[in-house]
């Protein structure tokens, strides 16, 4: 029997909708083929896709270092890394198809421009430092976003978030000790490590998104146990791990009005340029048009072998049939 | 080990060493930019393998001489590199990329199948930690030698000018270097000449079962590793801009 996407016009729907919520509160997870409203199913499908999408636009900034990493270790370290991030991809595709939708259709938003990725990616990689930064803080932004999505009402993406928060939590500790060490090196190392943190900082601040009181999707995604936080908990989680320990290494934040509040506990950061974060979400950041280029290439370079694949698979089965 | 010996071993040691180190950047380009999501996973994984094994033998190196694996791989020259030049020729499209992979391959596992018998234990031993992952690479990129030669009549004609192209650098493989005699009389590393005889075996009959045909005139043999392809000058430039950028680095 197909699957039921419930809509309000349905008879039933408030009933199975009050059955369905009453499910997330006891912390039961839904299932593919289980009862769910349409537009939980749209929500996930647009978060688990653009998820994916980030996994594989991700790989380009960091991928275009591999040729230039300075040691054997580091350059093995990063194609572990960047391979690791076709992997999530890879499942997190998987987990969107359990909700009907192909991976084609996903490929094809993207490269039509239809479907969003995270913003981060249409920053440049100036430098080697920017690997360790990346690691360190945008891997550590994307820990605390996942860690929270781990515990989410949606059984195939909840598990693939705890499958990739354990990837992710190697790449952060590998980001984290090279910046420590460049912190700690040489006087040109030293200044590579800065400046990759200037550039780095705000945008990682970004990752979680607007503010909570312009974040339209954030109740309802609450509501359905598809986010167990807000954008301005996650963000907070963020700085109160990583400003200290910025700091400690001996390098400095570019947040003048960045300061430890003792009566919350919280490092209370200054303004978001958030003129700039939509900029970028709007595709007018430094690399949204060569990034998206560089995959429609690989996706138009690759279309003479995808057929050829077909082309082969279906020989072999004409032939299995014959005999 | 005599001092003669121990020298060709060094020689030889890098040779194999600079072809990982090579290939390796070689394939490490496609990396976010294959043809499908999974075999983004796969080359990346016979990259760290490549990555892996060049460290290995750099580290036997090592071992002779004290030399430094990352100073080798980083502050060396292409006066210094020995690497052949089938592994310097630019990624080209994947049929390129595989055929290569697979030439590659198949002499590989040959070599380290006869190298496990290595008179010097530190190589064999050596040998037994990579020979299993090579034949996994070697199983990969043989079946999309299969796949490419029998899917389209494009994807065909891709492989057969990569066939054309690269027969004759593939070749150079099985060209001893200075000094290699001693080592095969000492039972150190395998003699190429036979080796060379069970890779055409193999090769030839699969890539005629994949529909190529072997070019009649193999084109350019490279013979000496001390003298490269226009490109080696280039991606060591790329390869070793980070390492360089910076004299006074100690760590990375």
């Amino acid at each position: 029997m197909p699957v039921k996407y419930g809509v309000p016009s349905d008879p039933d729907y408030n009933e199975r909708l009050a059955e369905f919520e009453a499910r997330i509160k006891r912390g039961e997870k839904i299932e593919p083929g289980d009862w769910m409203p349409e537009e939980y199913r749209r929500q996930l499908i647009r978060m688990i896709s653009q998820h994916a999408h980030s996994e594989v636009v991700g790989m380009l900034p960091e991928g275009a270092w591999i040729t230039r990493a300075p040691t054997l270790k580091r350059k093995m370290i990063l194609v572990a890394k960047v391979q690791d991030e076709a992997g999530h991809g890879q499942y997190l595709y998987h987990a969107a198809e359990t909700l009907g939708v192909s991976r084609e259709a996903m490929l094809e938003a993207l490269l039509a421009g239809k479907a969003k990725y995270s913003s981060i990616f249409n920053y440049p990689t100036l430098t080697w430092a920017d690997i360790g930064t990346i690691g360190w803080l945008v891997d550590g932004a994307a820990i605390k976003n996942q860690t929270m999505l781990a515990a989410c009402s949606y059984g195939p993406y909840s598990r693939a978030m705890v499958r990739i928060c354990a990837e992710e939590t190697f790449h952060h500790k590998q980001g984290k000790e090279m910046v420590l060490l460049y912190a700690k090196g040489t006087p040109k190392q030293r200044q590579m490590a800065q400046d990759a943190i200037n550039r780095w900082w705000w945008p990682a601040l970004m990752m979680m998104g607007p503010h909570d009181q312009d974040s339209p999707n954030t109740e309802v995604l609450v509501r359905w146990g598809i986010k167990t936080k807000t954008n301005d908990q996650v963000r907070q989680e963020f700085i109160n791990e990583h400003a200290p320990e910025i700091l400690e290494a001996g390098l400095t934040l570019p947040d003048p009005d960045l300061r430890y509040d003792e009566k919350t506990g919280n490092w209370l950061h200054g303004p978001i340029n958030w003129d700039e974060f939509w900029q970028v979400v709007n595709g007018n950041g430094p690399m949204n048009k060569e990034r998206l280029e560089a995959r429609r290439r690989a996706h138009a370079e690759g279309a003479w072998v995808r057929e050829a694949l077909e082309a082969y698979a279906a020989k072999r089965q004409r032939t299995a049939v014959a005999v | 080990m005599r001092s003669e010996v121990r020298e060709a071993l060094i020689a030889k040691l890098t040779a194999l060493a600079d072809d990982e180190v090579i290939l390796a950047h070689r394939g490490s380009e496609w990396t976010g930019h294959g043809p499908i999501l999974e075999e983004d996973i796969a080359l990346a994984n016979i990259v760290q393998d490549e990555l892996g094994h060049a460290t290995l033998w750099y580290g036997l190196r090592q071992q002779l001489d004290g030399s430094d694996p990352d100073q080798l791989a980083f502050f060396r020259d292409a006066y210094g590199y020995r690497c052949c030049e089938l592994v310097e020729l630019p990624k080209g499209d994947w049929a390129f990329t595989m055929l290569r992979q697979y030439l590659y391959d198949l002499y590989e596992a040959l070599w380290l199948e006869a190298a496990q018998h290595s008179t010097y234990k530190p190589l064999a031993e050596a040998v037994q930690k990579i020979m299993r992952e090579e034949r996994f690479h070697l199983q990969h990129t043989q079946a999309w030698v299969e796949r490419l030669g029998q899917g389209t009549d494009e994807s065909n004609r891709r492989l057969q000018q990569a066939l054309d192209m690269q027969w004759g650098y593939a070749q150079q493989l099985f060209v001893p270097i200075p000094g290699e005699e001693l080592l095969v009389a000492e039972g150190i590393v395998p003699d190429l000449l036979p080796l060379r005889e069970r890779w055409l075996e193999h090769s030839t009959r699969h890539l005629q079962n994949a529909g190529l045909k072997l070019p009649i005139n193999p084109g350019y043999q490279p013979t000496s590793r001390a003298y490269h392809t226009e490109h080696l000058w280039s991606i060591l430039a790329e390869m070793q801009s980070t390492a360089r950028w910076d004299a006074e680095a100690k760590v990375w």
